[in-house]
């Protein structure tokens, strides 16, 4: 009885301290610079528990607030876009605000995009659009429709190229001319909405815009706001960010999007609410409720507008005459981005609709039909609970028959001496066991029991071998077609092998070069071939990307440059256009990426060759040739063996170059296998079961393939003459 | 199942280990024809500007107050500022240098990293280029196995490892995630180098009473220097440049690394380039600098193949 009441107070006192001490609100956002400095600001006004503000990169919000928030380690509250509340709200990630929102304070349109069935899930803090730019130094008045606008290509001013700057290759800029023809992003009932004749006008519409020159047929947003910063363009279309761009170098001005003459409706933008939102253990604290509440208040939009032209969501904010004001209007007519779930598997489908029209590969109709049966294939419905029988009785099996061999060997009268002899071998192995056996092979495995399941949290369940069937069926659909499994690795699988010829070949060459003793300058020449490596991969990969960018791409330059000299007759290349091509522009910057990596290893190996057997080959009479090809190359095999295999692997999975440069155009052929896993679990409706299964899948591949060179004779070493 | 390693290493060296003299350092003491040098010095130029050129690019970006035009061969920052430089380095919180605080975390979760890898995987790499023991070929296979594997569902139940182990928000959690992750190519890498350091040389010192340790220690480990130079360099980059993890673990500004910090300047409707790009220039001085010392460890000639004596 006395241990009892001990427990008991152990019990308390474990629970109550964490209810009783002062606990610190954690606020998570995403914001930087002068938008980190106002939210910093507006929190300093809170005179509750201390506030601890942490930013963190959008790459890992998601994930980061999915791994933390169910395990209490999570934020009370988060700053976050209303679109992903269908996706927080599966995943028990957020809790209705309550009487965190202010009511009648918002506007109806902010409203509505944080409300789903009816509960308000979020306090909205600003909207975001786009609007259009207008050159005020290039021309002084907007033409009255998009039509008049194109009609500007080739009597523009002075230096300008296009009359436009407008990304038609993203569904999120070319929504605002979708709505202009009444094809909403998302169907009701959550079906596809970009098909029928509408949104094939629209997208005919688009295509005639870049065939016409009234748009940069690849712009993107750094290209765009470059010709605007230069004066070779006279509008853009782009949203309150823009403006930090431009800082005081371009006089401009804000305008509402045009019209469609052909519509005679207006262009609508999609809008993005950004909001506060609540955990659930937030949620459950007036003191977090009232901090969202000041966020969100009169002051923090005061504070907010200060920053710059991004509107705040409140009705009772005086906006300043100006970009404010135009991007306030805009907002009114905006379409919110679709906070259901279902939206998250439009926009990948969407995108690359829209591009395959784009490049002509494809009709509006035949590429818009293809998108919906992608979006209804990520839609399908998950298969059905399957029974654990037979996977139980396979592993059952399995185990028997390993535990059949084990018992067989341990009976074996060696095997007790062979264990002893074994013991001081495993006191070095231990610790590495240990490690890798807890941080990374059990997390694989935990990752890979998944593939047997369909669902989220609660909803998960067993469904057998159905993943792996749906993948290794191509989901019903052709297996040849675009993105079936035989496919892509077919691509993946040439990928890792033409990459790491190159890694090697380039490695070993510079490598057997930098070990010259005699060479001059070595230690200068070797740090500054290993800057690929050294400097981060992220920004290389998207500049090589921009260097194959058709129009303004370095090496379109040095085409242009080298027909011009020599009068070749060569055309830049639209990389990104065609399989090959894209590719090829996908390797040429894993290749720069990666030699570094093999030429370091080469360095590594080279110094184990011996120099007495060089000599003694030397005296021999061996030529240099002779020398490389029979002694050198042979001897630095082994310890290269293991980084080209582990290069290959490694190459095998490593999307970030194809994700960066690519993005899998043109239509997602240049993709990997694991960039398909990836794009399961991340970007099509969270389907961490089947993302599982092609991992399952791509282990497996790779352990067949290691296991048959395995078990190749090594070819007899050659020996030096 | 257990191979024949009474002569470990045997079958690594494929050349013949002649009994040399004790060894001299340069072999090719020949003067190398001017042709030679020339095209050797022409390669490594011409694989210089190949490795640089979209790296100037990045440089104009970090330096330019203005964006280039478009469609340029040669990149030169327009209208050269400093600015963006300084915005990232001298971002402070409060009165706490901020970017030399995390800069400094960058240094040390990768140096620590690159320590524990290599400490947990030299042994390992010895035992298996040394010894026979059971389950010697299975652990190799499941160790080669770890690196096929994607890691897309594995994060979470890392997650999950960590929060138990209370490393959840520590940069020591980190650094034992870094770690065990590089630790399988470490072990390949140091095993192969083990292996092509004669068996004779251990031998030789244990007749002359040293243990197997000291052996080790004292000739094996001096011997395997420039893969463990390799190695060490290895795990301290892919440490250094490493974000999902950091980002997702970590839990305070001030505990960060320079990758998440850098990755902040990349939002989802509007990216802050020469912010990011001055930023990525200050990170890679340090694994220059480090490569620069390293890079001594990766001289030709510091093996003998034969026996000295």
């Amino acid at each position: 009885m006395k241990r009892l009441a001990a427990l008991l107070v152990a019990l308390v006192a474990l629970v109550f301290p964490a209810v009783a001490r002062a606990t610190p609100i954690r606020l998570w956002h995403g914001y930087r610079g002068d938008e980190e400095k106002a939210l910093l600001q507006i929190v300093a006004a809170w005179k509750g528990e201390p506030v601890e503000a942490l930013s963190i990169p959008f790459d890992a919000y998601d994930s980061k607030l999915a791994a933390a928030i169910p395990l209490g380690e999570g934020p009370d509250l988060y700053i976050a876009e209303a679109h992903h509340l269908g996706e927080y709200r599966v995943k028990k990630i957020v809790a209705p605000a309550a009487d965190a929102l202010e009511s009648g304070a918002f506007s109806p349109t902010a409203l509505s995009a944080v409300t789903m069935d009816g509960v308000v899930y979020a306090v909205p803090l600003s909207q975001k659009c786009v609007a259009l730019y207008v050159n005020t130094g290039l021309v002084s008045d907007v033409p009255a429709d998009l039509e008049g606008i194109a009609e500007l290509a080739g009597k523009l001013p002075q230096g300008a190229l296009y009359p436009l700057g407008y990304e038609p290759r993203q569904l999120y800029s070319l929504a605002a001319l979708l709505n202009a023809f009444d094809v909403p992003p998302l169907g009701e009932g959550d079906q596809w909405s970009l098909i029928g004749p509408r949104a094939e006008k629209a997208a005919e519409m688009a295509l005639s815009l870049v065939e016409k020159k009234v748009i940069p047929e690849d712009a993107d947003t750094a290209l765009t706001s470059t010709l605007f910063r230069a004066g070779q363009v006279p509008f853009v279309i782009s949203g309150p960010w823009f403006a930090a761009d431009l800082g005081g170098l371009v006089k401009y001005r804000v305008a509402l999007l045009p019209k469609v003459r052909a519509t005679g409706k207006p262009m609508r933008p999609l809008l993005t609410v950004e909001s506060v939102m609540l955990s659930p253990q937030g949620a459950a604290r007036a003191d977090v409720r009232a901090l969202a509440r000041l966020i969100a208040g009169r002051e923090g939009a005061l504070v907010r507008a200060r920053l710059g032209p991004t509107p705040s969501a409140r009705t009772d904010v005086e906006l300043p005459e100006g970009p404010a004001r135009v991007f306030a209007e805009q907002a009114q007519t905006a379409v919110p981005i679709p906070a259901s779930v279902a939206m998250g598997a439009v926009w990948e489908p969407a995108n690359q609709a829209i591009r395959k029209v784009l490049r002509k590969d494809a009709t509006a109709a035949v590429a818009l039909a293809e998108g919906k049966g992608r979006f209804d294939n990520v839609r399908r419905p998950l298969p059905d609970a399957a029974s654990p029988v037979p996977l139980a009785m396979l592993v059952g099996a399995v185990g028997l028959y390993f535990a059949f061999r084990w018992a067989r060997l341990a009976r074996a009268e060696r095997w007790g001496q062979e264990l002893k002899k074994s013991l001081p071998a495993y006191r070095y192995v231990a610790h590495a066991v240990v490690a890798v056996g807890l941080l990374v092979i059990i997390p694989l495995v935990m990752g890979a029991g998944t593939a047997f399941t369909a669902g989220n949290d609660e909803a998960r369940r067993y469904v057998g071998f159905a993943n792996f069937v749906s993948i290794l069926t191509a989901r019903g659909g052709s297996l040849l077609a675009s993105g079936s499994f035989y496919l892509v690795l077919g691509v993946t699988v040439m990928w890792a092998v033409v990459n790491v010829f190159f890694h090697v070949a380039i490695g070993v060459v510079l490598a057997l070069i930098l070990s010259r003793p005699t060479l001059r300058l070595k230690a200068m020449y070797r740090v500054l071939l290993i800057i690929p490596w050294a400097v981060p991969s992220y920004i290389t990969a998207l500049t090589w990307k921009g260097m194959f960018d058709r129009q303004f791409g370095a090496v379109s330059a040095v085409i242009r440059w080298l027909s011009h000299t020599f009068g070749l007759q060569m055309e830049p290349i639209a990389w990104f256009s065609s399989f090959w091509t894209a590719f090829t522009a996908n390797l040429a910057t894993n290749v720069w990426l990666g030699f570094p990596f093999m030429m370091v290893v080469t360095l590594g190996a080279l110094t184990a060759v011996p120099a007495d057997v060089l000599e003694a080959a030397k005296v021999d009479g061996a030529t240099r040739w002779q020398r490389l090809r029979l002694v050198t190359l042979p001897m630095i095999r082994p310890t290269l063996a293991p980084a080209v295999t582990l290069g290959t692997i490694w190459t095998f999975n490593m999307f970030n170059v194809v994700f960066l440069v690519s993005g899998g155009d043109p239509d997602g052929t240049t993709n990997i296998l694991v960039a398909e896993a990836y794009a399961w679990a991340f970007t099509r409706q969270n389907q961490y079961g089947y993302a599982a299964a092609y991992a399952v899948l791509i282990f497996l591949l790779l352990s067949f393939v290691t296991r048959l060179t395995e078990q190749k004779p090594e070819p007899t070493a050659k020996e030096a003459h | 199942m257990a191979k024949d390693v009474s002569h470990p290493g045997a079958a690594s060296g494929p050349g013949p280990r002649a009994p040399a003299a004790p060894f001299t350092h340069d072999v090719s003491t020949e003067e190398p024809s001017l042709f030679e040098s020339v095209g050797a010095h022409f390669i490594l130029v011409l694989a210089v500007a190949f490795s640089l050129y979209p790296v100037l690019w990045v440089v104009s970006r970090a330096f330019s107050g203005a964006q280039p035009a478009a469609g340029e061969l040669f990149p030169l920052p327009h209208q050269p500022t400093l600015a963006h430089l300084e915005a990232v380095v001298l971002a402070k919180q409060g009165s706490t240098w901020l970017f030399g605080r995390q800069l400094a975390n960058s240094l040390v979760v990768s140096a620590a990293t690159a320590a524990v890898g290599v400490i947990i995987a030299v042994p390992t790499a010895y035992a298996l280029a040394r010894f026979s023991f059971l389950g010697k070929d299975r652990g190799v296979r499941a160790l080669l196995a770890t690196q096929m594997f994607p890691t897309v569902a594995s994060a979470i139940p890392l997650y999950l490892i960590l929060n138990w182990l209370h490393l959840l928000n520590t940069r020591t959690g980190l650094v034992v995630c870094y770690a065990s992750t590089s630790v399988p190519f470490a072990i390949f890498q140091l095993r192969a180098a083990f292996e092509a350091i004669p068996v004779d040389l251990e031998e030789a010192a244990m007749v002359d009473g040293a243990t197997r340790f000291e052996a080790f220690l004292r000739v094996v480990l001096p011997a395997a220097r420039p893969a463990i130079a390799v190695t060490a360099l290895f795990a301290f980059m892919s440490a250094y440049n490493e974000f999902i993890l950091a980002a997702t673990l970590l839990g305070k500004e001030e505990m960060f690394t320079l990758p998440v910090v850098l990755k902040r300047f990349i939002g989802e409707y509007h990216a802050e380039w020469e912010k990011f790009a001055a930023g990525a220039l200050v990170v890679s001085i340090p694994v220059m600098a480090l490569f620069y010392l390293a890079q001594r460890h990766l001289v030709a000639g510091l093996t003998s193949g034969g026996v000295k004596g």
